[in-house]
C-alpha cells in the first residue's frame, strides 16, 4: 500500500529552520509546535501577537453572472446583500441540513466572492459547489496563494505598519490592499478570539511576509497545537470534531449562520430540518463545559447527568492554558444545557464533576469600530 | 538507572523500583498539565499502561517497565504536574513498585543503550 506523500506549504522550509515539529495535518506536513511549545505559544498569542501558517486551507474565487445569489443555493446565510468589503461565516449544507464544511466568504473587491474553507475538506467542498452551481459560477482555486494569520492584542499594530488601509478595517472587514510590496487580500478576522488579521498573499511572497512579520519582536510563530487550544478557549467549533455531516447549524450553536428570511423561505439544502429545529428546538445542542476536577475531558468522553446517566459527548476538549482548567465543547440535550447545570464527564472510567458554562470560555476581543 | 523503549526510567533500591518518564520524553511532551498516578496496592504487569501524563494537546499512557505491586505514588504531581518537566528523572517520578521479577530489571537498557535508541528513532 502506498501512502500519498504529504504536501507542504510555501513556508515549510522557513518553519523547519525555526525548529518546528512537523506533523501530518489535512494532507500537509504542518508545524504542530515551535521550540516555545504549545503552552508558551498559546499565552504569547493572548498577550502579544502569534503568527500562524494556514496555507493548507482552501482559497478560491467564485465568479459568474451573479455569484452571490448562486452561492445562496448551497448555504443558509444572506449573501446577495453582502456589502463590498465585508465577509461572513457560513456553512455548506447537505440535503439533510448537515454541515459539509464551515467557511468564510467575503467581497474584498468587485470580483465575485472570495471563499476560504478547511484544508481537510477543500477538495470535496469545491466539488460540491461545482456540482450544485454548475453553469452559474466559475470556481478558481487560488493554489498560488499562501494564507497567514496574525492574532493577538498587538497583531493589528504590527500589520498596520506594513499595510496602509488596514487601520480602517473592523472585525469581519475584508479588502484587497497592497502591503509588503505585493497584492494582499486582508481580512480582520481569525480563529483565536483575539483581534488580528488573516493575510492571503501570493505564494512567491509568503516567506518574505512571514519573515518580515517575525522580525517584529512582538510576533512569534505559533503551531497547530496552540491554534487548537486558542480556538477552543474562544468557543469556536472545529470541523471534523464539533461539526460534521450529521450536525446542523442549529445544534452546533452557529444558528447565526442561518438568516431568518432564508429560514422562512426554506430555499437552501436541508431547510426543512433547520426550520423544524428552529421552531421545535433541536434534540441536542452544543454546550461549553468547565471540568471542575481531575483530568481534562477530551474528544469522545461521555457526558453524564448527576445521577450517572449518559446524556451527551465531548466533541472537543482539553486543557485551557488561560484558565488553567479543563474545558470542553460537548453535545447535551437542551434540558441539560443551561449555564450552571452540574454534569459529569467520564474520563478513563472516572466520573468527574463538570459545569455548563457560557462560551466563549475566554472573552473575544474583536475590534468592531475604529 | 535503566530505561525502556517507551521512555520510562527505573531506579532500583532493594526490590523497590522507582519509575518515571525520561527527560527526552518530558521534552517531547511539552508542558505537563495533568498526571494520573496508579493507586497504591495495585498489581501491575510489565507493559501495562499504569499512569497517564497529559500535555495541553494530548493524553499519553505511561507503561509499567516491570511487574509488581505499587507501593507509593508521587503525590506532588497532583498539584504540581509541571515537576515532570522540571525534574523528569528525579522529583518528577511517578510511582514505586515492589518488583515481583527482578530479571525484568536486568533486561532493561542502560543509559548508553537508551541514548543510542533515542538517537536512532
Amino acid at each position: 500500500m502506498s501512502e500519498t506523500p504529504l504536501k507542504t506549504t510555501p513556508l515549510h522550509a522557513a518553519q523547519h529552520a525555526l525548529g518546528a515539529r512537523m506533523v501530518p495535518f489535512a494532507g500537509y506536513e504542518m508545524p504542530v509546535q515551535f521550540p516555545d511549545g504549545v503552552m508558551k505559544e498559546h499565552l504569547w498569542t493572548r498577550e502579544h501577537a502569534g503568527l500562524f501558517d494556514v496555507s493548507h486551507m482552501g482559497q478560491a474565487r467564485l465568479t459568474g453572472v451573479s455569484p452571490l445569489s448562486a452561492f445562496e443555493e448551497v448555504v443558509p446565510g444572506d449573501f446577495i446583500s453582502l456589502p463590498l468589503g465585508r465577509q461572513k461565516y457560513s456553512v455548506l449544507l447537505n440535503r439533510q441540513g448537515g454541515i459539509i464544511d464551515d467557511l468564510m466568504a467575503g467581497r474584498p473587491d468587485e470580483d465575485g466572492l472570495f471563499v476560504v474553507v478547511n484544508g481537510a475538506c477543500k477538495d470535496n467542498d469545491f466539488k460540491v459547489i461545482d456540482d450544485e452551481l454548475a453553469g452559474q459560477v466559475h470556481i478558481e482555486r487560488l493554489e498560488d496563494r499562501a494564507l497567514l494569520a496574525i492574532q493577538g492584542p498587538e497583531a493589528a499594530a504590527v500589520v498596520q505598519a506594513h499595510v496602509p488601509g488596514a487601520e480602517q478595517m473592523v472585525f469581519m472587514d475584508i479588502r484587497a490592499l497592497k502591503g509588503f510590496g505585493v497584492d494582499l487580500i486582508l481580512s480582520r478576522s481569525g480563529y483565536t478570539g483575539e483581534d488580528g488579521y488573516e493575510i492571503s498573499v501570493p505564494a512567491s511572497a509568503a516567506v518574505a511576509v512571514w519573515n518580515t512579520l517575525l522580525a517584529d519582536e512582538r510576533v512569534r510563530p505559533i503551531g497547530l497545537g496552540a491554534r487548537d487550544s486558542l480556538r477552543l478557549e474562544a468557543g469556536l467549533p472545529l470541523y471534523g470534531h464539533d461539526l460534521d455531516e450529521t450536525v446542523s447549524p442549529i445544534e452546533a450553536g452557529v444558528s447565526f449562520a442561518v438568516s431568518k428570511g432564508r429560514r422562512e423561505a426554506r430555499d437552501f439544502p436541508g431547510a426543512a430540518r433547520i426550520a423544524r429545529e428552529a421552531s421545535e428546538g433541536p434534540s441536542r445542542v452544543r454546550v461549553g463545559l468547565r471540568v471542575l476536577e481531575g483530568a481534562p475531558a477530551r474528544e469522545g468522553a461521555e457526558v453524564a447527568d448527576e445521577a450517572g446517566a449518559v446524556i451527551g459527548i465531548v466533541t472537543s476538549g482539553g486543557y485551557s492554558p488561560s484558565l488553567k482548567a479543563g474545558i470542553a465543547l460537548a453535545f447535551a440535550p437542551p434540558s441539560h444545557a443551561t449555564v450552571g447545570t452540574r454534569l459529569k464527564v467520564i474520563v478513563r472510567g472516572k466520573a468527574q464533576a463538570a459545569e455548563v458554562v457560557k462560551t466563549p470560555f475566554v472573552p473575544h476581543r474583536y475590534v468592531r469600530k475604529v | 538507572m535503566r530505561f525502556t523503549k517507551d521512555h520510562e526510567w527505573v531506579v532500583l533500591s532493594g526490590d523497590v523500583a522507582t519509575i518515571g518518564i525520561t527527560a527526552h520524553a518530558a521534552e517531547q511532551l511539552g508542558d505537563v498539565v495533568f498526571v494520573e498516578t496508579p493507586e497504591v496496592g495495585k498489581v501491575v504487569k510489565a507493559g501495562d499502561a499504569f499512569a497517564v501524563v497529559e500535555s495541553v494537546k494530548a493524553a499519553s499512557d505511561v507503561y509499567a517497565p516491570i511487574s509488581g505491586e505499587v507501593v507509593d505514588a508521587n503525590a506532588v504531581l497532583g498539584d504540581a504536574p509541571e515537576t515532570v518537566n522540571a525534574e523528569p528523572e528525579a522529583g518528577g517520578w511517578f510511582a514505586k513498585v515492589r518488583m515481583s521479577d527482578p530479571a525484568q530489571y536486568d533486561a532493561l537498557m542502560d543509559r548508553a543503550a537508551y541514548e543510542a535508541f533515542v538517537a536512532e528513532s
